[in-house]
């Protein structure tokens, strides 16, 4: 596969690799690779001096580490939900299942360093008492899924997967899933039920996964970043991580850069650091065009345009207060000739392509919303349209089983909020304003 | 009923889940007789859900509601193309515009000769190498242009 500039982006002395620490090396997803940088070294230190699961926890929590998938919420104390000592069978489960527009930081990490991540799913498998993991990948980087389980067969021959981990009596497996092209999965209940072979529906919540995931068992879900990390943050201590980044928002994160700038690809940076910075990072917008608009944080978080962002720092506060999120990281950036109708059009269309069509509100309501978008962009919009577009979003926000049916709204709610001069020109003129201006 | 090479394969992934949960290996079962066969049946569905011991409505279930699984014949290259939000800034639609003029198809249909078939993909998590599409679903091809596709179709026998 040709290699992305996500790799020369790695490997710039102002970001501190950590999830990607491998990448600047030769063969760096190979087992010898990551020994070189003092891989596996931490589950062996915490198996060989018995160091207890709360005091791993607590130097999660000093590190600040939040969930790296969207939700953002702080790693220690999601892992001490589930009890350590209770009998029977307890997992642990990757998502890789990465399909959230403008995403594609985990397979990166699988495909660079799957090794620092095996490692930290083995650490948080001793921390929770769980048996057996997952890694659930994204059935279209099947590439990667077949290098992951490569990686999978070294460490286990190695004996750093397996019965009696490095002799020092752990017993952890771990197994590589893959998906087949359903973006629902990325739920963690969803992905769930997709692990039992089933069509991936989210279930309700409660019972939470923690005490009732996988065949009923007590079951973590967390993104491929978070896991990666901890291998680091036992290596360093939780107080290095937490000083990298900024209150609130711990150490580094890979951020994706996709869309209208000259080198997309994945940046890890410190969190904090300027918008501005990493727009430069990432070449600037292409064609020496002028900033637009962003979506931060994938379509699940609300488009900020460029006069806010321009201003906003990457990290969990900064984001916050500019109106929008961090999400997963996914910084989809739009030049000045991006119509903002056209592209809600898509964004409209793929929340109603991958509704599991299980809530009424999400099943309707985005193919609903889709084709009025659709009536617009045809240049058959009505003046009242947009207050219906508004209407039906909120109507599906917050009346459904997962966060998917918030997440159609969100495109919606915020492109009118900040385009709406751009609508309003397509419902009167039957085109759109880019094309006026051209 | 499903060859020993199939049967094999699907062992392979059964060893993944405890032995009483057959039906997780569903999806992968599914992906392996799809790759041999090109696209799935009502038959093989049902040879598969019978090899794992679950209803046959349960497996036509999964093979309905996974969009990387064809249940009508598709070309011998099944070209699928991302056109979601970082493609299409990337302008995926020239991309689609030449394949389809290229090949003479639209989107969900197969050339004459059933060398290939086409389809529109949601995002398939590789934007950084936007536009992109797959071939027969495992092997993905990034930073695409209208030349490069030509490239890699000619490479294709």
């Amino acid at each position: 596969m040709p290699n992305n500039n996500s790799h020369k982006a790695s490997i710039n002395s102002d970001v501190f690799p950590i999830c990607l620490r491998t990448s600047n090396l030769e063969d760096s997803s190979s087992l010898q690779t990551y020994l070189s940088v003092g891989g596996y070294e931490q589950i062996q230190r915490i198996l060989k001096e018995k160091i207890s699961p709360e005091k791993l926890i607590e130097e999660i929590k000093i590190s600040g580490l939040r969930g790296r998938g969207g939700a953002g919420f702080p790693t220690g104390i999601k892992w001490s939900f589930i009890p350590n000592d209770s009998a029977g069978t307890k997992y642990i489960v990757c998502n890789s299942d990465e399909g959230e527009p403008g995403t594609f930081k985990d397979r990166e990490i699988i495909k660079k360093n799957p090794h620092q991540l095996i490692e930290g799913m083995i650490i948080a498998a001793y921390i929770m008492g769980a048996q057996v993991g997952y890694n659930y990948i994204h059935g279209e980087i099947w590439e990667e899924y077949e290098s992951f389980e490569k990686a999978l067969a070294e460490a286990k021959k190695a004996n750093f997967l397996g019965k009696s981990i490095c002799g020092l009596g752990f017993d952890f497996e771990l197994y590589a899933f893959h998906g087949y092209g359903a973006y629902i999965c990325g739920e963690e209940t969803a992905l769930i039920e997709s692990i039992e072979g089933k069509k991936g529906q989210p279930r309700f919540k409660p019972p939470f996964p923690a005490t009732y995931g996988i065949y009923g068992r007590p079951t973590n879900v967390n993104n491929t970043e978070t896991y990666a990390t901890i291998p680091w943050i036992m290596q360093n201590g939780g107080g290095s991580f937490a000083n990298i980044g900024v209150e609130n928002s711990g150490g580094t994160k890979i951020f994706s850069v996709s869309g209208h700038v000259e080198r997309p690809g994945n940046y890890e940076i410190p969190m904090g650091m300027p918008f501005k910075t990493l727009l430069e990072l990432s070449g600037g917008v292409w064609k020496g065009r002028k900033l637009k608009a962003v979506i931060p944080g994938g379509p699940s978080t609300p488009v900020l345009p460029a006069a806010e962002i321009m201003k906003t720092t990457l990290d969990y506060d900064g984001l916050k207060n500019s109106g929008s999120s961090v999400g997963a990281g996914s910084l989809i950036v739009m030049d000045e000739t991006t119509c903002m109708v056209s592209t809600l059009k898509r964004l409209s269309y793929f929340f109603y392509e991958e509704s599991c069509g299980q809530c009424t509100p999400c099943r309707e309501g985005t193919g609903w919303v889709y084709r009025v978008i659709k009536r617009i962009v045809d240049g058959k919009g009505k003046p009242e349209d947009i207050d219906l577009l508004l209407d039906v979003s909120k109507k599906i926000s917050g009346r459904t089983i997962c966060a998917l049916g918030d997440a159609a709204a969100v495109p919606v709610l915020s492109f009118i909020k900040h385009f709406k001069d751009e609508f309003k020109y397509f419902i009167k003129n039957g085109k759109s304003m880019m094309d006026a201006n051209s | 009923m499903l060859t020993k090479i199939t049967r094999k394969k699907i062992d392979g992934e059964l060893k993944k889940f405890p032995v009483d949960q057959k039906q997780s290996a569903i999806i992968a079962a599914l992906q392996i007789i799809q790759t041999e066969n090109g696209f799935l049946t009502d038959d093989l569905i049902a040879l598969a859900a019978d090899y794992l011991g679950m209803p046959k409505i349960a497996a036509m279930e999964v093979a309905t509601f996974y969009n990387m699984f064809e249940l009508k014949p598709a070309g011998k290259y099944k070209i699928s193309v991302c056109t979601n939000i970082s493609c299409a800034l990337r302008e995926a639609d020239d991309i689609v515009c030449h394949l389809q003029k290229k090949l003479n198809i639209n989107f969900n249909e197969v050339t004459k000769d059933s060398k290939f078939s086409l389809k529109e993909s949601e995002c398939m998590g590789a934007c950084g190498g936007a536009p992109l599409m797959t071939i027969n679903n495992h092997k993905m091809y990034e930073h695409l242009t209208p030349q490069k596709v030509d490239q890699i179709l000619e490479e294709l026998d």
